[in-house]
């Protein structure tokens, strides 16, 4: 039988058993150690992960060192959802034919990956894994950008910030091309649930979760994991600066069940101006001058349009 | 058991591909994860009809690339079972990467292989481009000559592979259409007998033991990549031909069918001699037969195993010929052949006599013939005679416009 965790507090949550250990090498006020203790911290089940190339997995598995007390594989960039999806087949087959070697465990198969690694290069991997209905679970680490190799853009990077390939100047503000929605999709391969999470909404994350091990059939999940590195804020502020996502809803949470059934999962009481998400980050500092000002009122309407939208999806269902 | 068992006759009539297949089924592969190329594609095909029909218990994904099909197989195969696919050409191009993971991973996978032409320009037809283009990527490489080999490799390939002591994967070569879509006759083995001799899977730091978690595919930096690699390399040069040899020997003593590394052919007392792959070994047996009715000692060496290389092998086997010819059939694109080469690093520090020369032949599918053949023995033999190369020491055979020659 699958064993959910109920964990009511945050007390109670700092006490838990980990299998992602803290010895590992990511950042000071890194989001990503915080989201993935979010997530195993979800279920006891047995977990098979996997990590694409990244900086969870440089971060985590370095020879003779190892921070999963869970099985775990990483092969390559583009390919950890299809290195979980072939231990998830084997699963089937060896279920199949009696050879479990615990055949009562329930494992619970799961592919980290970042927005590089998932958007960008591992984008037909993923499809794959989606349309072919494996029941695993990926979850994309969303830091906008390509930290582990020094912060280049990829196509979750949003329009105005400065990466290293699309860096402000004095004739250029940035990235020019608006972030690929990728829960749009996600949900339109018609999988049983896709989920925006972030990790300061900790609660509203682990029901998620615990939802998506709960159906059969593969899930996807977008978590925003601010980058104190990239995205050049306090390593103290990650928190917050996940606040300010989550209120000024330019990372709205909600979630698509079966690829249709659209639910808003929160509604900010006092939403928060996207300025003052964008003022937080020193990756759109240069937004503040003033010949870059009418950018900051294009985001706030993007967000407000968006926001709409996913209004009217709730209420048609659809 | 879940699955039904196949009655065989002695021989059954099979190309290439569905011997492969049934060796698959006959090994109870648990995963295939594929993608579908041209020529390798009824192996795979074979897999899912025998599935279907409840010949096997097992999975087939068919995925979305064969850059995903060896991903698949690798999480498979590190969760611990018995893992196979097959492909050719473009679709070994593009899993690569994923090749050099699998067996740096130290994980048991029998790819097959339909050896075929890379593009450009685009072609399906059999050379050994794609062989050539990986043998650096750390698998065990054997070569089919006929489907009856093609049949027998994989059972011997899987014995090998998951061997607790080699842990690296194995790939079995055979030529695109002229082996894989030829029928042949081919004798079998009853089920059971099949399996008896693969033997169950032992799993090993596999995923799904719960009790025992464990981390695959690590990062390691200059600290310790260069021990992996060079340990990796050890176990190929040390323990994997012992291991071979062995499972050759067991496998003679089941089918009366020997296999050895280097297959010679009458090379006893050989002056001249052929070192080929694939198909291209039967060929230059038959015209090496003839020219032994016309007076000239021809032998033949077809190599049983690419990877690893064997390397004091084949110099016995050449130390008492007078004239070698390598054919590749694969463009070196700006040096000597792969075979010229291999073989020139073996002679040299022997003491041989021997006079060494490359031929790069059947690019995209084109024929070897027998008059090709014979017109290279009799130059082999005017080189022994001479005591030297008469010709330039590479040579393109069987190529339209001016003849081309170099080095």
């Amino acid at each position: 039988m699958s064993e959910m965790k109920n964990i009511k507090n945050l007390k109670e949550f700092s006490t838990s058993a980990d299998r992602f250990e803290g010895a590992n090498l990511l950042c000071p006020g890194c989001a990503h150690s915080i989201i993935v203790r979010e997530v195993l911290n979800a279920t006891n089940d047995d977990l098979v992960l996997s990590a694409s190339t990244g900086c969870l997995e440089v971060c985590t598995a370095v020879y003779p060192y190892t921070s999963w007390d869970a099985s775990w594989i990483h092969i390559g960039f583009e390919n950890g959802s299809t290195a979980v999806a072939g231990a998830e087949t084997m699963y089937k087959a060896l279920k199949k034919k009696g050879r479990l070697k615990q055949p009562e465990r329930t494992p619970k198969f799961v592919s980290f990956a970042g927005d590089g690694a998932s958007y960008d290069i591992g984008f037909q991997w993923i499809s794959g894994c989606m349309e072919r209905g494996h029941n695993i679970m990926h979850i994309v680490l969303d830091n906008e950008v390509y930290a582990n190799t020094g912060g280049q853009r990829s196509s979750s990077t949003p329009i105005g910030s400065s990466a290293t390939t699309s860096p402000e100047g004095k004739k250029s503000y940035g990235e020019k091309i608006n972030k690929k929605d990728m829960m749009t999709i996600m949900a339109a391969h018609g999988i049983p649930y896709a989920a925006q999470v972030s990790p300061n909404k900790w609660k509203d994350m682990v029901k998620k979760i615990q939802h998506g091990f709960a159906v059969e059939g593969p899930v996807f999940i977008n978590a925003v994991s601010p980058c104190t590195t990239e995205w050049k804020f306090d390593p103290k502020d990650t928190m917050h600066i996940a606040d300010l996502a989550t209120d000024s809803l330019v990372f709205p949470l909600y979630e698509i069940i079966n690829g249709q059934e659209l639910n808003i999962t929160y509604r900010p009481k006092n939403v928060v101006p996207v300025e003052e998400y964008l003022a937080a980050q020193g990756r759109f500092k240069h937004l503040f001058k003033d010949e870059y000002k009418y950018l900051i009122k294009e985001w706030q309407d993007r967000v407000d349009e968006k926001w709409a939208y996913l209004q009217r999806r709730e209420e048609a269902r659809v | 058991m879940a699955f039904d068992k196949m009655e065989l006759k002695d021989i059954e009539v099979w190309d290439g591909n569905y011997a492969a297949a049934q060796a698959m089924r006959q090994a109870q592969v648990d995963v295939v994860a594929a993608y579908p190329i041209t020529p390798s594609t009824p192996i795979v095909e074979g897999y899912a009809k025998f599935l279907a029909d409840g010949y096997i218990e097992g999975e087939f994904v068919m995925v979305e690339s064969e850059h995903a099909a060896m991903s698949a197989c690798i999480g498979a195969a590190a969760a611990g079972g018995r893992v196979a696919t097959a492909t050719s050409s473009q679709g070994l191009a593009l899993m690569s990467e994923t090749l050099y993971q699998a067996s740096g991973m130290r994980l048991p996978i029998v790819l097959n292989l339909v050896n075929r032409a890379l593009a450009s320009p685009l072609n399906v037809n059999g050379d050994h481009s794609d062989m050539y283009m990986i043998r650096d990527s750390g698998w065990i490489q054997f070569d089919a000559f006929c489907p009856q080999e093609a049949y027998d490799l994989n059972l011997i390939a899987f014995k090998v592979s998951e061997d607790h002591d080699i842990r690296l994967p194995a790939i079995v070569n055979q030529d695109g259409f002229m082996t894989s879509h030829t029928a042949q006759g081919v004798k079998t083995l009853s089920d059971d007998a099949a399996y008896g001799f693969v033997g169950e899977y032992k799993p090993m730091n596999d995923m799904l033991d719960f009790e025992h978690p464990v981390t695959h595919g690590v990062q390691t930096e200059e600290d310790w990549h260069f021990e992996h690699k060079a340990r990796q390399h050890n176990d190929l040069m040390t323990k994997v031909m012992p291991k071979i040899q062995t499972v050759f020997k067991d496998f003679e003593k089941l089918t009366g069918r020997k296999y050895t590394p280097v297959e010679k052919y009458d090379m006893d007392d050989a002056d001249v001699c052929v070192v080929c792959l694939g198909t291209s070994v039967e060929t230059a047996r038959e015209v090496a037969t003839e020219m032994r009715a016309k007076g000239i000692k021809a032998g033949v060496i077809g190599l049983r195993v690419i990877r690893p290389f064997p390397f004091f092998e084949i110099a016995e086997a050449l130390k008492n010929v007078k004239a070698i010819a390598a054919l590749d059939r694969s463009s070196p694109n700006g040096a000597a052949g792969m075979l010229f080469n291999e073989i020139a690093g073996a002679l040299f520090n022997t003491g041989t006599k021997a006079l060494l020369s490359g031929f790069v032949y059947g690019l995209g599918g084109r024929d070897l013939t027998k008059a090709h053949l014979v017109a290279l023995f009799n130059e082999l033999q005017a080189n022994a005679d001479a005591g030297k190369v008469t010709t330039k020491l590479q040579q393109f055979i069987g190529v339209r416009g001016p003849k081309l020659a170099f080095l």
